[in-house]
């Protein structure tokens, strides 16, 4: 049809690569420098441009060298992609909206010769389930080993992810014994311990927890002498964040503190976390806790929205009131106030607020250590 | 920054908390659970109760009472008052004898046990040899004898149970000392009884089972008499001259037997069987009493005949040709009966029959014709129909008080006019510093008024809504009169009666507003009945309403109980609270929340289905919301959910009794059998590595909107505040709401309704920012009004793993600072934990363990007091009550000296009886005399009785003044002019004028632009959200409106101007 925008094609230049682009039902040819390909918005906007489809949001894909049909979509895997392409770079575009990921995987452009009416036709009849290769850009955390540096070894800090409801958290824990080292010789003492981890669950996809491991600290608080009642309204309360402190049944994956980057010795899906240091992350962070509770407010036009924060340092104020709940509660049943606001209750407590201004970057700052 | 707050203490705040909170269980209220013992000192004056779990209470004038527990938690089978010491001995089903004193401590009397001891017979008896059967306290007291199975009575020496072992009356000894012609029958078996001679303290008197008494004389070792009866024996009396025994025995029968000096003489004087002819039970316990004017009583236990009568317990009172078998409803653990106390009077003159039944105490005037029952200041049988919820109401005005009181006083007409017998002791409790009451409901339909103001729980007034409804029960059928000639004279004693006639028609939640007197109570078929007030009897109708909580909501069908009937036309209703409204949800689900304003007359309630907003006043129906989620629809199609979701609870449940009682079994001592215990060992091993195999789990699982969705409305609230149309928030977190709040803009809880109008209370700060607390069973926040953002929150569950079962407001007066006082919030954890949390900040300051965790029942009965006091069940008939306050305290604090008493004869025991009655008297009468808090607002009610009046009269319903009622009407109409929005706002605002009329005489604490009324309700536990419904002030531009903001006497002013 429009051959038009070819460019360069054909040029047998060694410096140049053919490009196969295929949208729809439409192929534009083009070449490319293999040695200077740009970025890869550009490359998305002369994606557009040839197949004058300026304000479409497309998903690009192309067909490596095993025939596998693999996403493009950031700088990485574009060059990626022109570095492979041999001798020609097949290019398929979908539209964002009718995107078929399941087009997308191993073997997709091997197994099935009629993988091009797949992808065009992204309705097609799926026989059987592809494993899934989602877009990097829709990755999202699902589990982090977080706080090696302040653990002892043989413990795992480990967070996991809630979002949304398609995936259960998926584990069970019971009661059971482990053996501590106390002044009197080692002691048995009573534990929580994880018993089962359900198939295809978020605990088990992790690979982090395993059954047997016990249980130490839930989002920071030790869970020694909880039974297993409270923990487990302990870890429900928290699920949208959750946050174990776990002793591994097998120590032998542990990681190696003093030796950080190559401290992988067998977790390898987690641990390249734990390299870049702004995943160590505090267990408490306030931005998270807010983010999962916020209340929704319907008005009367029946439109729920979400409820605004009153007071810029409510994150303070609450940190605070959660650490001293984490505290052993004094004699006398007395938990220790840890600073002054209440006393004058009676006297004008708006002023209290106003009060705390000044602190609050400070108590943020701090706000980051809360746990343990 | 952060290690310097950690675990730092604020020196100020730590020792103002140390002056506010404090936690104590004071005292335990109702009736001991399972009693097992009854013990009666007759120089003390002071009764003594022991229970199955090892609990001994002893109880004198109302406010003296002590408790004590043996260390061993068995049960109390016998308690015996030391004579004329302030000491007693119990026996405990282990064996074991317990030696408790009363002992006078910085200026009171505390119960605490000195020794105990073991009998133990030789090595190789059997065990039988020396199980006590019966206890002899000797008047010297100074010995002991203890009768045993094996016939042997052992002596042993007080107070440090040295057993004489030379003293010891063999069974052997015996038969050798009777004449040839008694010992050739086989006599022997265990001793039933043992009795000293009234008057000759060397002469004992045992019985044997089989039927042979013996008179012993102590110095001599000597049989003085021997009496021979055929019947096995049950129990013998001494008459108080010593000249006559009574025994009877297991056929029914009882023998008089004279004891005269011609020795041999085995026949009986006199032998019958009172309700014989045909065969009888045993008669276990007999006494015979000697008058003044000549004829005895005759008093028993059991004796019925066995075929018609044998399961009635009854105890049978003859006197002067009258028999009366009473009846009561439940068995009859032992009785004794209160007589000339001095030993050496001449007769016994018994003045009442005191009988401890396994579920209450009954207390009969015997000096009165007709016998009539005394009513009792204490030992209430709380559970006379099983409590299905409770109120309380701190403060109570004296005039409802006293409203409420005669009330009551109409209903008690039966009881004996006798003063109250069991008088030892002197309370030394001050007299309690305002009137609190406790309300409880019941499963029959009753709701039952308490003086929870001190020691004491005393029953005031009881209400029962049955009259209301049509019910299956012929009212006939329990009036049906017997005959003058029926036989057994029967007649029915006491309280307790746990059947219900309909399960509808059980009480589940209470309001009541204590300025107004308008009660609302709801029940379990939703039924909502408002009453009110009236000091005469009336006949009325009760207009009916039905309150449709579906709306249009398809598909839906109840499959639940019908809802009840109600009487059309007028009913008669006794003095007392009298319902002029009865709304019934429909469908007829429990009521499961409540809320009276007594100032806009409005009643909220709601149940699982929906909420509902009734105006009590106009009789009409203002908005009703149904919480039922479309989404929900097909789950609640049928109850079938709930019945899967109850099968999981009750499997749940099951599954964790029996882990308790595995590890209360692993928990039990070892007994003294050791070989035993290693075989039971064995057999329980295999049954706790199953255990270990299969362990119990927990799934953690997010909850999910769909899973945990319910409609079920926990809390209603009305609050006078900022808002803007109608709001509903959701609470993310998904846990069910327990408890609304609204703070006004200093951060103070706002006043009840009408407490501002009655000038307990200052008015409200309007102009600040009012602030709405939430507590969701795991989280308490804040937000602000009338924004609705999120300003506070404090996590409980997340924290701790703990979940609010119970939460209120409570003011904490500060115990050295007379006038400082905070408001905080009491929190009931499902741990059994109090904690106390800030107001406004949401700081946890104390935490104590107060109900054990596995005790649902007790941690679901909890009530708060607004004063930081707190009720709990801790059996179906006892009320702990406890506090977290310093200052507020209600414990008994008494002294009994033996000395002092001693001399009490029953006329002039009315000296420390008197005390607290007339304690209690003149606290209304000398306010000023002392600074309690309680008595400030005393004050204010009585000096002003005019204003009293006059609120009274408006909140009646018959306005007294025309002023009021035509501004009303012209109010009405300003407001419909400017009226819009939905039917539900229009009533809204129309209530809050409404509320306008009865507010007259109080400050206005309002601003044209200024705040809202809102009614608040709370839905939907799980989903977590809190519905509001409001309506702006009168119009901005009303200039005259604007006028009335200031003050009363403009406001008058106004009003004479029109």
């Amino acid at each position: 049809m429009n051959r038009s925008h070819r460019h360069g094609a054909g040029s047998g230049c060694l410096g140049t690569m053919e490009v196969k682009s295929k949208f729809g039902a439409e192929f534009r040819r083009f070449s490319l420098e293999r040695s200077k390909p740009g970025k890869f918005e550009e490359f998305y906007g002369l994606l557009q441009h040839v197949h004058k489809i300026p304000n479409v949001d497309v998903l690009i894909g192309y067909a490596d060298i095993h025939g596998d049909l693999l996403p493009i979509n950031n700088d990485d895997n574009y060059h990626k992609a022109v570095s492979t392409a041999n001798p020609l770079l097949r290019i398929f575009i979908q539209k964002k909206e009718e995107a078929d990921y399941s087009a997308f995987g191993t073997d997709t452009l091997i197994k099935k010769k009629n993988v091009l009416t797949n992808v065009l036709r992204p309705d097609n009849h799926r026989k059987k389930p592809h494993i899934v290769i989602s877009m990097p850009q829709d990755f999202r955390p699902v589990s982090s080993i977080i706080d090696v540096d302040i653990l002892p070894e043989t413990h795992r800090r480990v967070r996991l992810y809630k979002y949304g409801t398609e995936k259960p958290l998926g584990f069970y824990i019971r009661d059971g014994s482990s053996v501590r080292v106390t002044p009197h010789g080692l002691e048995k003492v009573p534990g929580i311990f994880i018993s089962r981890l359900v198939p295809g669950g978020l605990a088990q996809s992790t690979g982090l927890l395993a059954v047997n491991d016990e249980v130490l600290e839930v989002n920071g608080i030790e869970v020694s002498g909880k039974s297993l009642d409270q923990v487990t309204d302990m870890m429900i309360a928290n699920s949208r964040n959750l946050i174990i402190t776990v002793r591994p049944a097998n120590q032998r994956n542990n990681v190696v503190r003093n030796s950080r980057t190559s401290g992988s010795s067998g977790q390898s899906t987690d641990n390249s976390l734990l390299g870049s240091p702004q995943h160590i992350e505090p267990s408490c962070e306030p931005e998270d806790e807010d983010s999962d509770e916020d209340d929704i407010i319907i008005e009367d036009n029946g439109v729920p929205q979400q409820i605004p924060k009153a007071v810029p340092n409510t994150e303070s104020l609450e940190s605070l009131t959660q650490i001293e709940l984490s505290f052993e509660s004094g004699q006398n049943g007395f938990i220790p106030s840890n600073e002054v606001s209440l006393a004058p209750i009676a006297s004008g407590s708006t002023t209290e607020f106003e009060t705390h201004a000044p602190d609050q970057k400070l108590l943020e700052e701090d706000g980051t250590i809360i746990t343990l | 920054m952060r290690r310097f707050l950690r675990p730092g203490h604020d020196p100020v705040r730590e020792r103002l908390k140390r002056d506010l909170f404090q936690f104590n269980k004071t005292v335990e209220h109702g009736f001991p659970h399972q009693p097992s013992a009854l013990g009666y000192s007759p120089s003390l004056r002071i009764l003594a109760i022991g229970t199955r779990s090892g609990a001994i209470k002893l109880y004198g004038a109302p406010g003296v009472e002590f408790m004590g527990l043996h260390r061993e938690n068995n049960a109390v089978t016998q308690i015996h008052l030391l004579p004329g010491q302030c000491q007693l001995v119990t026996l405990l089903d282990d064996n074991s004898l317990h030696l408790w004193s009363l002992k006078v401590k910085g200026g009171a009397s505390e119960l605490q046990e000195d020794e105990s001891f073991t009998l133990r017979g030789p090595p190789g008896a059997a065990p039988s040899a020396t199980q006590i059967t019966v206890v002899l306290p000797h008047s010297s007291c100074e010995l002991l004898y203890l009768g045993t199975e094996s016939g042997n009575v052992f002596v042993v020496q007080l107070p440090a149970f040295r057993a004489l072992d030379d003293r010891t009356i063999s069974s052997d000894a015996v038969l050798q000392r009777l004449p040839e012609e008694a010992r050739h029958r086989r006599v022997f078996e265990m001793v039933e009884a043992l009795q000293e001679h009234p008057r000759d303290p060397n002469q004992i008197l045992i019985g044997y089972s089989r039927g042979l008494v013996v008179i012993w004389d102590l110095q001599g070792s000597r049989v003085l008499y021997h009496f021979l009866s055929s019947q096995q024996l049950e129990n013998i009396w001494w008459q108080r001259d010593g000249h006559l025994l009574i025994s009877c025995h297991s056929d029914g029968s009882y023998c008089q037997w004279p004891v005269s000096s011609d020795a041999q003489q085995p026949e009986p004087l006199r032998s019958l069987v009172p309700y014989g002819p045909f065969p009888c039970k045993a008669i276990t316990k007999i006494l015979w009493l000697t008058t003044r004017q000549g004829l005895p009583f005759t008093i028993f236990q059991g004796g019925m005949p066995r075929a018609s009568y044998g399961d009635r317990h009854c105890i049978s009172v003859i006197h002067d040709g009258q028999q009366t078998a009473f009846d009561f409803t439940s068995r009859v653990i032992d009785f004794t009966v209160l007589t000339e106390a001095d030993p050496a009077a001449a007769f016994d003159d018994p003045c009442a029959l005191v009988v401890l039944a396994e579920e209450e105490l009954v207390v009969i005037d015997l000096q009165t014709a007709g016998w009539p029952p005394v009513q009792l200041p204490y030992l209430a049988s709380l559970h006379c129909s099983a409590i299905t919820c409770s109120h309380h109401v701190s403060n109570i005005p004296l005039k409802l008080w006293e409203r409420i009181i005669a009330a009551g006083s109409q209903q008690n007409a039966h009881f004996s006019t006798m003063e109250w017998p069991i008088d030892g002791g002197t309370s030394l409790t001050p007299a309690p510093p305002q009137r609190d009451l406790l309300l409880t409901g019941h499963e029959d339909g009753t709701v039952r008024f308490w003086d929870a103001s001190g020691v004491c729980l005393r029953l005031l007034y009881k209400l029962s809504t049955v009259r209301v409804f049509l019910t299956d029960t012929d009212p006939n059928e329990n009036l049906s009169a017997q005959g003058e000639d029926e036989w057994p004279p029967l007649r029915k004693v006491g309280s307790f009666d746990p059947y219900s006639d309909d399960p509808r028609l059980g009480i589940q939640k209470i309001f009541l507003c204590k300025y107004s007197g308008y009660l609302a109570v709801a029940g379990t078929a939703g039924q909502v009945l408002v009453l009110e007030l009236n000091d005469e009897a009336a006949e009325q109708a009760v207009e009916q309403v039905e309150a449709d909580l579906l709306q249009d909501q398809e598909g839906y069908r109840w499959k639940g109980h019908e809802r009840l009937a109600a009487r059309s036309g007028p009913v008669r209703f006794e003095p007392g609270f009298q319902p002029f409204v009865l709304v019934q949800c429909q469908p007829p689900a429990v009521v499961t929340s409540l809320a009276l304003h007594s100032e806009w007359r409005l009643v909220a309630f709601g149940t699982s289905h929906g909420f509902g907003l009734f105006d009590h006043q106009q009789r009409r129906q203002v908005f009703v919301k149904c919480t039922l989620h479309p989404s929900d629809q097909l789950a609640l199609e049928g109850p079938l959910s709930r019945v899967k979701s109850l099968k999981k609870s009750l499997r749940q449940s099951f599954r964790r009794m029996r882990r308790s009682r595995v590890s209360s079994r692993k928990r039990r001592p070892a007994g003294p059998s050791g070989e035993v215990q290693e075989g039971s060992a064995k057999t329980e091993r295999p049954g706790l590595q199953n255990m270990e195999l299969a362990p119990v789990q927990r799934k953690i699982e997010a909850r999910s909107a769909e899973d945990s969705f319910t409609g079920f409305v926990r809390t209603l609230y009305f609050a006078d505040t900022y808002l803007r149309d109608t709001k509903e928030i959701q609470l993310m977190h998904r846990a069910p709401v327990v408890g609304i709040l609204v703070l006004d803009g200093h951060s103070v809880p706002l006043p009840e309704p009408l407490e501002v109008a009655h000038d307990l209370s200052k008015s409200p700060d309007m102009q600040g920012s009012h602030q709405l607390l939430v507590v969701s069973e795991e989280q308490f926040k804040v937000f602000t009004l009338p924004k609705v953002s999120a300003k506070l929150k404090l996590k409980l569950t997340a924290l701790e793993g703990s979940r609010v079962r119970r939460v209120s407001v409570a003011h904490f007066g500060s115990r050295r600072a007379e006038d400082y006082g905070e408001h905080h919030l009491a929190v009931l954890t499902n741990l059994g934990d109090i904690q106390v949390v800030s107001l406004p900040l949401l700081k946890p300051q104390v935490r104590y363990s107060c109900i054990r965790r596995e005790d649902v029942s007790g941690i679901a009965s909890c009530v708060f007091t607004k004063y930081g006091q707190g009720f709990y069940l801790i059996s179906p008939s006892e009320f702990e009550r406890f506090s977290l306050s310093t200052k507020w305290l209600v414990e008994p604090r008494c002294l009994v000296d033996s000395a002092e008493t001693k001399n009490h004869r029953p006329g002039n025991g009315a000296g420390p009886k008197k005390a607290p009655s007339r304690a209690r008297n003149s606290g209304t009468q000398s306010d000023g005399e002392e600074k309690q808090p309680g008595l400030v607002m005393e004050h204010a009610l009585l000096s002003d009785e005019r204003v009293l009046k006059e609120i009274q009269s408006t909140l009646e319903g018959d306005r007294g003044s025309l002023n009021w009622h035509s501004r009303r009407a012209a109010m009405g109409c300003s407001l419909s002019n400017g009226g819009g929005g939905g039917s539900g706002l229009e009533c809204s605002c129309r209530m809050c004028w409404e509320g306008m009329g009865g507010r007259a005489l109080a400050p206005l604490p309002w601003i044209p632009q200024g705040p809202t009324h809102a009614l608040m309700t709370w839905k939907a536990p799980c989903l977590g959200s809190v519905w509001a419904a409001g309506a702006p002030r009168p119009a901005q531009g009303d200039p005259e409106l604007s006028l009335c903001v200031l003050q009363q006497s403009e406001w008058l002013s106004v009003q004479a101007a029109r």
